[in-house]
């Protein structure tokens, strides 16, 4: 078993409000991955249910037992924190062991699984290295090595890539997620960048100040950002108000023709219905996705190119449009036009996401 | 910074530290090791082995021993308090704590004989309560009065000190000890104690030094037969005049303190852990259970009544008359009364301390301000000696440097005796260190950038160093020579030995009406302790000011 339930938390620290009617179920062998800006409250929630942080209100159980009295060395948790917080006293194998030594087992059993776990993490052998001496990626492997060895029922990693450089990102969530599905352990991971939480987890929490947001696997947040809040945070740019009528949308860069977005694909949510003003007239944020744009003679958005950054497999072209917010689009291949040039653009409809409200 | 500018610097302060220092010193030793001449122990070792020279030393150790202990058992909690705290006052509240330690230990032994001696307001409360009969509280004279006033007078170090590590250690290696199992108790013993252990044990080290060479404070609470080596060798040299048993007992002090003093520098080449360490700020956080504030109120209180209680019975002691409060106290400062303890108006010694004082801060400023240059601008194991023997002072008790000036300084060629330039000159020897160590460490963590910039900028060399250098050393030679003042305002224990009877300063005036009976005496101690009080707090305020955010020289 390993259910973790949240039912209605909230932390307040004097009057500030850090979380409020947290409502969440993490079924076992989940990796669920919090994400959010920063005082978004990712960090308190993961210090609530490790017990580190009281709650001011709500319940938390897991696997049906009610967590609020007890202590954090009695939940048999894992946490790993950020920038590690590995024991500067103690060798690797003395981080690694520490848990086990607290649990009183045998010092050849402890040899034993220590060295298993750094085996698992990719550090054989390292267990008489100084931890002050180990590199950002090896603090991160001993972290969570530290973290696994006690076997615990729910593992919390809190921005576990927070301090290393953009390689080690982009190869270790892959790694991770490697080691969460052998061990079929239920993970709690916050971060906030979302391509880390996008590339290791099952379902992505997105919190904005101290509430949930949105809910959902990678694949449905990124296909569909439920606000805009969510579609601005996933880092799509070309944002704006729209008024959906008669086939088409009114944006500020111009109109878009398109169908009723209650009718075929778009848009999701139940609550579409409740943003029509007048018959058939829907308030919508519209996000155009920047590879939906391109550059095509006669096309409905007309402006100038005042911007050009290579971006290695693309070139990111920000296009300035008279009334309305800069556009940004990736163009792959030859003719591109240069900074000053008057463009138009054509929209591929099915790069339009339309969210109501 | 060339080699012939830097001997040329470093030749005063050089001078000076041969003369005062050095040449009494090596006069103890020679009258110790060698009396008729030649090297002749015997008369060492009969003193030594005396059955009042063994208690003493027994005394000295236990009492220095007892006050580490009880100094660390009541500055540890108040550490993790402030460190690990956010609360409404702290800043101010941290601030006051050290408050003690800046004290002269007159004044401390003087506040704590308002609390606990006879006169205490808490005796006049219990009489009032339980009429004639009331048992009366006197610890003044005993153990526990010394042992108490050596805990508010070294509290401040643990604070600073353990403290001060505290506060940087990462509450979340404590938190993930806890997530991996660990009790509260479990993950302070595995985690918490051994990064905090030197900081422990160098406080208790310096707490040791201190009240292993304590004086002024023994010497005004303690009873008879409590005498620690400082006050054994002040009363065979100014009562029994039996300087060859003082010279005696110095030689054991001057050899002990060396090998205290080895001892802890090898101990903290071995204890330093790296690591682990962050900026205080982000660490506190306000205390949320009620747990937590109960043990976060509780130890402020015990640590506001150890530190407030002593000083404000002191205050009101010094207002407090015949038929209810008045300003008698201070009036009567300006007159000489038949029975008083001093040849003078006791107002007299406050503008004779000023005047010493300023001296003091004028020669120990300039000839510390010229090793900190050497100092803080060369490289290399010459300045590094030079550096380690302008501390020695610091480490020799003030006892043995009064005792020294009298027993070097009376003959041809240098016979000061008589002269009241002793009295800056002590001083001046005993704020040499203060000096040093306020603006060396300040030189040297000049970001080199910063000249880099300015040459760049199209600064000649000693546009350079008027530009970036000057006014940074200027503000700490400026807080250095308040030190200076500081200390020579407090200074007791060299003072005692060479003050002449008409030029008492103000810490010797307090002991000599402290030591006579009378109710005026008594109070006119009072109203002095106060006075110098509030100078000694206002220089060390207005240090503060000046400091601004430097390194810490301690």
């Amino acid at each position: 078993m390993g259910v973790l339930e949240l039912s209605g938390v909230g932390v307040r620290y004097g009057a500030r409000e850090a979380l409020s009617g947290i409502d969440l179920v993490v079924p076992e062998g989940q990796v669920l991955s919090l994400l959010g800006p920063s005082g978004g409250g990712k960090t308190s929630l993961l210090r609530v249910i490790a017990g580190l942080e009281p709650a001011s209100a709500g319940t938390l159980r897991f696997d049906g037992r009610e967590l609020t009295d007890v202590p954090p060395h009695e939940r048999g948790f894992g946490l790993m924190f950020q920038d590690y917080a590995l024991f500067p006293h103690l060798d690797v194998a003395g981080n690694v062991g520490f848990g086990l030594r607290m649990a009183a087992w045998p010092a050849h059993r402890v040899r034993a699984r220590v060295a298993e776990m750094l085996e698992l993490v990719g550090l054989p052998g390292a267990e008489a290295r100084s931890v002050g001496r180990l590199s950002g990626g090896e603090q991160q492997r001993v972290a969570l090595a530290r973290a696994l060895a006690p076997s615990p029922r729910l593992l919390m990693l809190d921005e576990p890539m927070g301090s290393l450089d953009r390689a080690l990102r982009e190869r270790l969530p892959l790694e991770l997620r490697g080691i969460f599905e052998r061990l079929g352990i239920t993970v709690v991971y916050v971060t906030h960048d979302q391509e880390e939480a996008f590339s290791v987890a099952d379902r992505t929490v997105i919190l904005r100040g101290g509430r949930v947001e949105a809910d959902g696997t990678p694949e449905m947040l990124w296909g569909q950002p439920p606000t805009e809040f969510v579609a601005r945070f996933l880092g799509f740019r070309n944002v704006a108000p729209g008024v959906w009528q008669e086939a088409g949308i009114d944006t500020p860069w111009g109109r878009l023709s398109m169908a009723d977005p209650r009718g075929t694909a778009e848009p999701a949510g139940d609550d579409a219905a409740a943003s029509v003003t007048t018959e058939g007239r829907i308030e919508l944020t519209v996000v155009l996705r920047p590879e939906a744009l391109s550059v095509a003679a006669g096309g409905p958005i007309s402006g100038m190119v005042t911007a050009r950054r290579f971006r290695g497999d693309h070139v990111l072209i920000t296009v300035a449009v008279a009334d309305a917010p800069d556009l940004e689009l990736e163009l792959r291949g030859a003719p591109l036009p240069a900074v000053g040039d008057a463009v138009s653009l054509a929209v591929d409809p099915r790069g339009v996401i339309l969210i109501p409200g | 910074m060339s080699r012939r500018a830097a001997l040329l610097l470093a030749a005063p302060p050089i001078v000076f530290l041969a003369v005062f220092f050095a040449w009494p010193v090596a006069s103890i030793l020679a009258a110790g090791l060698f009396p008729n001449g030649q090297l002749d122990v015997r008369g060492l070792v009969a003193t030594w082995t005396q059955p009042w020279a063994l208690r003493t030393v027994a005394f000295t150790l236990a009492l220095a021993i007892g006050s580490t202990l009880l100094t660390l058992a009541a500055g540890m909690p108040a550490a993790w308090v402030f460190a690990r705290f956010e609360f409404r006052g702290r800043r101010l509240l941290r601030a006051l704590s050290i408050v003690p330690f800046v004290l002269p230990t007159v004044v401390v032994g003087a506040a704590f004989l308002a609390l606990l001696g006879p006169r205490s307001p808490v005796n006049a409360a219990l009489a009032g309560l339980l009429g004639p009969s009331a048992p009366v509280l006197r610890l003044d004279g005993t153990i526990w009065a010394v042992l108490l006033a050596n805990v508010f007078y070294n509290v401040a170090v643990v604070l600073r000190l353990v403290g001060g590590l505290w506060s940087h250690l990462d509450p979340r290696t404590e938190e993930a000890a806890r997530m991996l199992g660990a009790s509260p108790w479990r993950a302070f013993r595995e985690v918490t104690w051994p990064l905090l252990r030197p900081a422990v044990m160098s406080a208790a080290s310096i707490v040791f030094l201190f009240t292993v060479t304590s004086f002024g404070i023994v010497l005004v609470l303690g009873g008879p037969g409590q005498s620690t080596l400082e006050v054994e060798i002040y009363r065979q040299t100014a009562v029994l005049l039996d300087l060859p048993a003082a010279a005696a007992l110095s030689v054991l002090q001057i050899g002990g303190i060396f090998t205290l003093l080895l001892l802890y520098a090898r101990s903290q080449e071995r204890l330093a852990v790296e690591g682990a360490l962050r900026p205080a700020a982000e660490m506190a956080r306000p205390p949320r259970t009620r747990r937590e504030r109960l043990a976060v109120g509780g130890t402020l209180l015990g640590l506001g009544l150890l530190i407030g209680l002593p000083l404000l019975v002191l205050v009101e002691r010094s207002f407090a008359g015949i038929g209810g409060y008045s300003l008698d106290a201070y009036r009567s400062l300006f007159s000489v009364s038949a029975r008083s303890a001093l040849f003078v108006p006791p107002a007299r010694a406050i503008a004779d301390s000023l005047v010493f004082a300023t001296a003091t801060l004028l020669i120990a400023g300039c000839l510390g301000l010229l090793a900190a240059l050497v100092i803080g601008y060369r490289r290399g194991w010459l300045p590094r000696t030079f550096d380690a023997v302008v501390m020695l002072p610091l480490g020799t008790s003030a006892v043995t440097i009064g005792f020294g000036f009298i027993i070097a300084l009376d003959q041809p060629p240098l016979d000061l005796r008589t002269s009241v330039l002793l009295i800056p000159i002590a001083h001046a020897l005993i704020a040499l260190p203060f000096v040093v160590r306020a603006v060396a460490p300040v030189i040297r963590a000049i970001d080199p950038r910063l000249r880099e910039a300015a040459a760049v900028l199209g600064a000649s060399p000693s546009r350079v160093w008027r530009a970036i250098d000057g006014p940074i050393v200027a503000r700490a030679a400026l807080v250095g020579a308040g030190f200076a003042f500081a200390v020579s305002l407090g200074e007791f224990g060299a003072t005692l030995f060479i003050a002449r009877p008409d030029t008492p300063t103000v810490p010797v005036a307090i002991y000599r009406l402290l030591n006579l009976p009378g109710g005026t005496n008594f109070s006119q101690a009072m109203a002095m302790s106060t006075i110098l009080m509030v100078m000694t707090a206002a220089s060390v305020l207005l240090i503060e000011r000046f400091r601004g955010s430097g390194p810490q020289p301690f």
